[in-house]
């Protein structure tokens, strides 16, 4: 009884990290309608940030968030300017293709310097131990952090005025334009925010499991998962699209052979992109 | 259908399968056929993800799926029940395209990217079914005894006959891109791709040709996923089901000019090739992806309409002959 | 005229054949190894032991074949961890690189691919990075496998951990990968022939990255051991998330992972983890002729910067088991080596050599054995890696239980 009740805390605990993992795919793609394909490859540049990080200034891990989050944005901004400025209008297959061109290029680089080794960042924070079962620290404060930057980006959206032009040119951008939002702006900003939030992800899920360069696809495919549940472009609908893909993993372990995990994820994914083309919890589409 | 026997291209195609049929058996070029038989491969991949994505504009991400569960139904039938490898191939071909009828049923009300993304996810899916699903020898997939060649007389002449048949099946490719290109099929098909409201509105019956394209296009690459494991004498789920060959399928199409059925063809050979050499180049090994992406970017970007597109802007006139 | 035409023919025999000669007095050896993908570290201590290898017999002057000295030449390319193309790799190491005999990949999976390839041509493979008994049991001739096989690799740590613990509680979760389900599976049998009471039995999907539910659910079996793992990634995850999930198992034995010196990175969470390997520096074979462990870990350690482990030295024994077949088959005919090769029955540093013959295990290994190493912290608090078994073989006893009462 109690694994099971263990499997659901750490079910949650994780999902909350796929959840952020998934917002800045989930944003950009609610925004201006592009799916970008280099959302995997970002992780995994957090995750290498981290490590670097933490191995140049031997600080606290979670000290990589700030410049992250910075760099990921301009990295975003750059991303913007190659690959998707010239995709927006045009049918999605393009931009589908441009941002995964990408991150050929990216991932291609990555092998070449890094290979696929392993690399750990060791995060040894006190856990809570109820009972036999032990939710480890690092688990936690990833999971606090997870929230506290999706509030963050809800807080962004609905209370600033940029965040209200965001949602302005993500509703109707020929209208957000007539009316003086200078969109193109607005829609680079977005990739760069989109950007910085997969950074993010990437340190957290550095402070909790290993990874390789080519562990970004993983958790991209999850992130897909995640944002067919929670509905296109919408933050919160991700973060709890998110806790239902943790709690997912999290039970099927105590009742079904754990390898029947990955069939039921997918199963599940079919069945909701058929079911409910506008997600789970949407709202309506293209309004955050 | 009889007309298209006195079009140029007809026999164009034709020639083309000539040439892969003598060059190799001149010299015996055991080298040679190698490398074609990929060729052949790739082109016969790209063919058939170009009715999809070409035509109909519907992007087919998971399109190895076809591919590897052709090859698991051949290679099954061939090694735990004994059937002639003529008759697996078949029932690999018809039992795929029966399945992508199935699941396109499903997944095909959906639009543009989530369609894209559906399909990751049936392949995805199916991998991880076949990494379970113990008669197909689960994650370790399954060994064909070298027995299995015997009835085609062992190794060396049966990598010939496969090699043959690959070329078949390559033909059939072009061909059926072809066909459908110059059909009234192909004409609703590509009204979709356009826009497929306007289409359905002026009386294409859309859910139907979608349906028929999805399954049509399954149909050869399962045969050659048959063929391939067949001489690989060997078959496992991440071989089987790897995205990387359903995105160079892709990309090819791109690189060669989508939508059409000479630059689907042409970009196969030229990125076979140039992958080849990529195989073995030591610098440039570890570079393949960083190129692969560079040139897929630079044709997104500055050339959608490829290599073809390219090639008709200048000569207008090959358009009527090379479609 | 005809003279001409004679003289002519004869000059073009002659250039003809000149390359011939020319080529004459090397030995091509062809493979693949993972450069890049997923199992490019371990192939990397493989591919080193084929180099140590070809560079020692070379500055001998080469192979005695048949009273002439032979320099021996290595065509190799990147598979980048990729069953597919280990096949076309292969398939052009024979047609195009003219390849007179081959050594296999790195992982069961892909010398499975390259086996079909060798037997399709009529080659000879020598195998030191694939131990699943498999490929080799479909009827082949010329394949070789110089390591204990899949079957084999968890027998010791099944026998120390009924010689500490006879009523142990095990939980056996895997990687689902051929060569991970074919070493528990075998495991399985061995455990309960031994008495011993497997509570859990589970595969993952080996994409698969948190172990978090896997672990509570050893929890909940009440499991003293943990048997299982696959590759380096997940082994090495596995063992940090039972370290930080405090499972507090008595007994951990995880696959490949541990035998890798990158283990250490995981500090407190490595302590106490036991792995089979093939070899370790402190084997003590002694060898019939050739390097003892000593001094083959100095001077591979001198030429690479990096210590030798048990994927170099499988390396190097199939280049050793190679050179020494030719050199008693006298010749470069497929089939005298091959006779040769089925003859071998030595001991090197690596350890005893001999191959089954008959038509249905061909080529499987059936002399060379595993030693269990065990990760332990020196006095100064570093960890590394200790022999624990066999008794025979052993550098430090074996530390059970390992949970954190018993390592501080």
């Amino acid at each position: 009884m109690y694994g099971i009740l263990a499997s659901i805390v750490d079910g949650v605990l994780v999902g909350l990290v796929y959840g952020l993992a998934a917002m800045g795919l989930t944003l950009i793609w609610g925004v201006m309608d592009v799916i970008n394909l280099t959302h995997g490859a970002m992780i995994v540049a957090g995750m290498f940030a981290l490590f670097l990080i933490v191995q140049a200034f031997g600080v606290s891990p979670y000290l990589a968030l700030p410049p992250v989050l910075i760099g990921g944005f301009f990295a975003g901004v750059l991303l913007y300017w190659i690959a998707v400025h010239r995709m927006v209008g045009r049918p999605p297959l393009m931009s589908l293709l441009s941002t995964f061109s990408v991150n050929l290029v990216l991932i291609g680089i990555g092998t070449a310097v890094w290979g696929t080794a392993l690399f750990n960042v060791n995060v040894s924070l006190p856990g809570l131990t109820v009972g036999r079962y032990t939710f480890p620290g690092g688990h936690i404060v990833a999971a606090v952090l997870a929230i506290v930057i999706a509030a963050a980006l809800y807080a962004f959206l609905h209370y600033t005025r940029m965040g209200k032009a965001v949602r302005a040119v993500a509703n109707n951008r020929e209208a957000a334009e007539l009316v003086g939002v200078p969109t193109t702006r607005m829609l680079a900003i977005s990739v760069g925010i989109g950007v910085a939030l997969a950074g993010v992800s990437g340190v957290l899920i550095g402070t909790l499991f290993p990874f390789t360069v080519l562990s970004g696809d993983t958790y991209e495919l999850k992130g897909f998962v995640v944002t067919v549940l929670g509905g296109l472009g919408n933050p919160v609908g991700a973060l709890l699209g998110g806790v239902a893909l943790g709690l997912l993993e999290g039970l099927v372990a105590p009742f079904a052979p754990v390898s029947w995990t990955l069939i039921i994820e997918f199963a599940l994914f079919v069945v909701v992109l058929v079911a409910f083309p506008t997600g789970i919890f949407a709202s309506r589409r293209g309004s955050l | 259908m009889l007309a298209i026997v006195r079009r140029p291209f007809f026999w164009i195609i034709a020639l083309v399968i000539a040439i892969f049929v003598a060059a190799p058996l001149i010299g015996d070029d055991v080298g040679l056929r190698e490398s074609l038989i990929l060729a052949a491969l790739y082109i016969t991949l790209a063919s058939n993800i170009n009715l999809m994505l070409g035509y109909a504009g519907y992007i087919n991400f998971g399109s190895i799926v076809f591919y590897g569960l052709g090859g698991y139904i051949c290679v099954w039938l061939v090694s735990a029940h004994g059937w002639p490898l003529g008759a697996s191939l078949i029932a690999a071909g018809i039992g795929v395209s029966a399945l992508a009828l199935l699941f396109g049923l499903g997944i095909l009300r959906l639009r543009g990217a989530f369609f894209a993304l559906a399909t990751i996810g049936v392949n995805e899916g199916v991998q991880a079914f076949a990494e379970n699903f113990t008669p197909w020898g689960g994650s370790s997939g399954i060994y064909m005894s070298p027995a299995a060649f015997k009835p085609l007389g062992g190794p060396a002449e049966a990598l010939w006959i496969v090699y043959f048949l690959m070329v078949a099946v390559m033909g059939l490719s072009l061909y059926l891109s072809y066909g459908i290109k110059s059909s009234k099929f192909g004409l609703g098909l590509l009204a979709i791709g356009q826009n497929e409201d306007a289409a359905a509105i002026l009386g294409v019956p859309t859910p139907l040709y979608k349906a028929l394209v999805y399954s049509a296009s399954a149909f050869l690459p399962a045969m050659a996923g048959g063929l391939f494991f067949f001489k690989s004498a060997f078959i496992q789920p991440s071989d089987a089901f790897d995205l990387t060959l359903s995105t160079e399928a892709i990309i090819v199409a791109m690189l060669g000019g989508q939508g059409t059925v000479t630059g689907v063809a042409l970009g196969a050979y030229l990125y076979e090739e140039l992958r080849g050499y990529l195989l073995t180049s030591e610098t440039f090994s570890h570079f393949q992806l960083v190129i692969a992406g560079l040139l897929l970017l630079v044709i997104v970007l500055f050339f959608p309409s490829g290599l073809m597109g390219w090639i008709y802007s200048r000569f207008p006139r090959l358009q009527k002959v090379l479609p | 005229m005809k003279t001409v035409t004679l003289v002519a023919a004869a000059t073009i025999f002659a250039a003809a054949a000149a390359p011939a000669f020319a080529a004459d007095d090397t030995i091509t050896i062809g493979f693949t190894g993972s450069r890049t993908g997923p199992l490019n570290v371990d192939s990397t201590g493989q591919e080193r032991g084929y180099d140590f290898w070809r560079d020692e017999v070379n500055a001998k002057g080469g192979i005695d074949v048949g009273g002439k000295k032979y320099k021996v030449k290595f065509v190799s390319y990147d598979d980048q961890s990729v069953g597919g193309r280990v096949q076309q790799l292969y398939t052009r190491l024979i047609n195009q690189d003219k390849a007179q005999f081959l050594f296999g990949p790195y992982s069961s999976g892909l010398v499975a691919a390259a086996a079909v390839i060798s037997e399709q041509y009529g080659k000879i493979m020598v195998d030191s990075g694939g131990a699943e008994e498999k490929p080799f049991e479909l009827g082949n001739k010329g394949l070789f496998m110089v390591i204990t096989s899949a079957s084999h690799y968890l027998s010791g740590a099944v026998e120390a951990l009924k010689s500490k613990n006879p009523h142990a509680k095990v939980a056996m979760v895997y990687s689902d990968d051929p060569f991970s389900k074919t070493v528990l599976a075998a495991t399985k049998e061995q455990a309960k022939k031994a008495g011993l009471d497997v509570v859990l039995d589970e595969s993952y999907a080996p994409s698969t990255t948190d172990f978090g539910p896997i672990v509570n659910k050893i929890i909940s079996s009440n499991a003293d051991a943990f048997l299982g793992g696959g590759h380096y990634s997940d082994g090495a995850t596995l063992a940090r998330q039972m370290h930080d999930q405090k499972a507090n198992m008595k007994w951990i034995s995880i696959l490949v992972a541990p035998a890798d010196d990158k283990f250490a990175e995981l500090g407190d969470a490595a302590a106490g983890v036991t792995v089979p390997s093939q070899w370790e520096l402190q084997v003590n074979y002694k060898p019939d002729f050739g390097p003892t462990t000593a001094e083959f870990a100095k001077a591979f350690e001198a030429k690479f910067k990096h210590k030798a482990d048990y994927h170099a030295a499988s390396g190097y024994a199939a280049g050793v088991v190679l050179e020494k077949a030719i050199e008693k088959a006298g010749s470069l005919d497929p089939k005298k080596v091959t006779d040769a090769l089925n003859a071998t029955d030595f001991t090197t540093f690596f350890g005893h050599i001999k191959f089954a013959t008959d038509p249905g295990h061909h080529g499987l290994q059936t002399e060379h054995s595993m030693v269990l190493a065990q990760w332990q912290k020196a006095k100064d608090g570093k960890l590394a890696r200790q022999v624990v078994w066999p008794k025979a073989a052993q550098s430090a006893d074996l530390i059970y239980p390992i949970n954190a009462a018993a390592m501080h």
